[in-house]
């Protein structure tokens, strides 16, 4: 691709360059809701719908093609099941001190980063598993009207013909 | 140390483990997919049926998940009822799953299919074995979510505006469900099942329990299909793949409707006098008019899903009349349903692999082409409509004595004409599918693979077999507890709070 080419692509200058400012303060927030998850509001899955915004807003800014060089299709499936297996493996670790969902790590001192047991790292995976849930849904609902479109043209096309 | 209890989790723990692991690995290998279906159904229904033993042997299991305490943690119970549920949904899983292999291979991507599959299973389970209302909630949504996506599987239009349909209609049921737990939250200030009982006891009924109980009645008979409820079956059930539609014909309705709307009215709030006729009244109203609709119904599948409207009727009016008998009887008709039903769409299915087509005007003689389809489904039709010696007779033959013994002889009434009726409905099908002269379109159909036929071998067996249940020991240790589970009432909060305090 041209430069000419990924400039005419996605949305103006503009916001082009506005996303490109934000979207690593965006990330990092979502990091920061994530690993604080057990000490202050938010969590996994709000996190986890942070960091999916800021592919979602990579790709309204620059088309599909930019974004999905960062995290394709089958990337985004691929992390959200391995969040959803990340979060049943911890509680199946349950079952070392003999229940399921066991909290078995040590709990450490209150309002500490490195606090709660398995909390925080629950809340890893489940932002995992959302962020990158949401991030496939966006996905879908976009490629979908695409391929309908592309049906439209094709349809209109076979018309012209006869 | 392993306890009898820790048996629980593992319901739900396989079939999630199995829908996610499919996900990340399912498309590595064509028999991928397959065989970890295959192996979490054999799992499940061995662990089921070893439930049914435990049970026998301790008495209730109680499970604590993450060591924390009910009713501030969430609490799993295995009691009777919940385990003669469990055997009837991972019994119908394992045979659908045998079906599926061969079926599905006319589908792209079997891997989408069976990781839906595997987690509407766990989410079944889970509603099955929870302890706890909104938890109860939360399964019941990952079932109905999955069901969604499994209705509208073919992509065609006609079924992606069925799952539409459902959806809708689905969501605004879950809506009233959690609108209701939220009520009762209000009220009693606890979500886990047996304290809520047990505070509802002490606190006497009031206006919000009322309200709650017709929020229960509206969404979980949404759930259930009862008729004024019903309108999204008959579009959704033959919509789906046939495997999927056994699933939720057979099983879904029932664990997500019947099983929460006796555990509810019966354990939780308990069964009123009001409640006990308006659960009558929905079972009878669905049972003649389910039937009425599927007579004149020409798609194989949609008059099967008709059926199951009327033979939920009938679990219903055998459970709502709440005496030992009809529970009983209820209880035996859900197992029978559930295994005839899902046979009789695994015919369907069978005869839409051969010939390609589900309007019974276009089959004609089938029977000299597929011997087990006919066989299997003419069992199937003899056992839906109560004709003896199999499974179907015994349990409506118990549902309407039950009735004639209550003195409620226009429900009764009513319960032997909707069987006539059905048993003219599969004269019709018999008909009209399988004897008769063969259609020479036909003439090439052939019968089905080998491990389509055993699992439809397999549940016509149980169809015969299930007949006995009643009698001695089988119908002792399945039947007996899942009705003195119900019978037991709100006590149900006080046995399984003792184990705390």
């Amino acid at each position: 691709m041209t430069h000419k080419e990924s400039e005419t692509k996605g949305m103006s200058l503009i916001v082009k360059t506005i996303t490109r400012l934000t979207v690593g303060i965006i990330i990092s927030f979502g990091v920061y809701i994530i690993c604080h998850g057990h000490l202050s509001p938010g969590g996994g899955f709000a996190g986890g719908v942070i960091v999916a915004l800021s592919f979602i807003h990579l790709m309204l800014a620059y088309g599909g093609e930019e974004a999905f060089k960062r995290l394709s299709k089958r990337t985004a499936s691929l992390w959200e099941s391995a969040g959803a297996i990340f979060f049943l493996g911890l509680a199946l670790l349950g079952f070392t001190g003999g229940y399921f969902f066991l909290n078995f790590l040590p709990k450490g001192e209150n309002f500490a980063l490195f606090s709660a047991g398995i909390i925080p790292l629950c809340n890893l995976a489940i932002s995992i598993k959302v962020g990158a849930g949401l991030f496939s849904i966006f996905v879908a609902l976009v490629s979908l009207k695409i391929s309908a479109e592309a049906l439209k043209v094709k349809l209109k096309k076979g018309k012209n013909q006869l | 140390m392993i306890k009898a209890s820790d048996i629980i989790p593992f319901f739900v723990i396989i079939p999630l483990a199995g829908a996610f692991l499919l996900s990340l690995f399912g498309r590595r290998a064509r028999w991928v997919p397959d065989f970890a279906a295959m192996v979490a159904a054999i799992l499940l229904c061995y662990l089921s049926l070893l439930s049914a033993r435990l049970y026998n042997t301790y008495g209730l299991l109680k499970y604590s998940v993450g060591a924390w305490m009910p009713p501030v943690g969430i609490g799993m119970v295995l009691d009777g009822l919940t385990a003669f549920l469990l055997v009837t949904v991972n019994l119908v899983t394992l045979c659908v799953t045998v079906f599926s292999i061969n079926y599905m291979e006319k589908y792209t991507s079997k891997w989408k299919f069976y990781t839906l599959f595997l987690l509407m299973v766990a989410g079944m389970n889970g509603v099955i074995i929870t302890g706890d209302l909104f938890n109860m909630f939360v399964f019941l949504e990952i079932a109905s979510v999955a069901s969604y996506a499994l209705v509208a599987f073919g992509t065609e239009k006609h079924e992606l505006e069925a799952a539409f349909k459902y959806a809708i209609m689905g969501t605004v049921g879950s809506l009233f469900i959690l609108l209701a737990i939220a009520f009762l939250y209000t009220y009693t200030s606890t979500l886990n099942m047996a304290d809520m009982a047990n505070i509802l006891a002490e606190k006497g009924s009031s206006q919000i329990v009322l309200m709650a109980s017709v929020l229960f009645i509206m969404g979980l008979g949404l759930k259930a299909a009862l008729v004024p409820f019903h309108a999204w079956l008959p579009d959704a059930h033959p919509s789906a793949p046939a495997p999927i539609s056994a699933m939720l014909s057979g099983v879904l309705i029932k664990s997500l409707g019947v099983y929460t709307l006796c555990r509810i009215f019966f354990n939780v709030i308990g069964l009123t006098e009001s409640i006990s006729s308006i659960l009558m009244l929905l079972g009878v109203i669905s049972m003649v008019i389910g039937v009425f609709l599927a007579i004149g119904q020409w798609d194989f599948k949609r008059l099967l899903a008709y059926h199951s409207i009327s033979q939920i009727g009938y679990v219903m009016l055998g459970i709502g009349l709440g005496t030992p008998l009809g529970i009983l009887g209820g209880l035996f008709h859900l197992f029978n349903h559930s295994i005839f039903k899902s046979l009789l769409f695994l015919n369907s299915g069978a005869v839409e692999y051969s010939t390609g087509t589900r309007d019974l005007k276009e089959m004609g003689g089938l029977s000299a082409k597929m011997p087990v389809t006919s066989g299997t489904s003419l069992i199937a039709s003899m056992s839906i409509a109560g004709v003896p010696p199999f499974n179907g007779f015994w349990s409506k033959l118990l549902i309407i004595f039950a009735l004639v013994e209550a003195g409620r002889y226009g429900y009764a009434f009513w319960a032997v004409i909707a069987s006539i009726l059905t048993l003219s409905s599969f004269m019709k099908v018999m008909k009209y599918a399988f004897f008769g002269e063969l259609n020479r379109k036909w003439d090439k159909v052939k019968e089905v693979p080998f491990l389509m036929k055993l699992s439809m071998v397999m549940l016509a067996f149980i169809c015969i077999a299930g007949g006995l249940l009643i009698y001695g020991g089988i119908g002792d240790m399945f039947l007996k507890p899942a009705a003195e589970a119900m019978l037991t009432g709100t006590k149900y909060g006080w046995l399984i709070l003792n184990w705390l305090r």
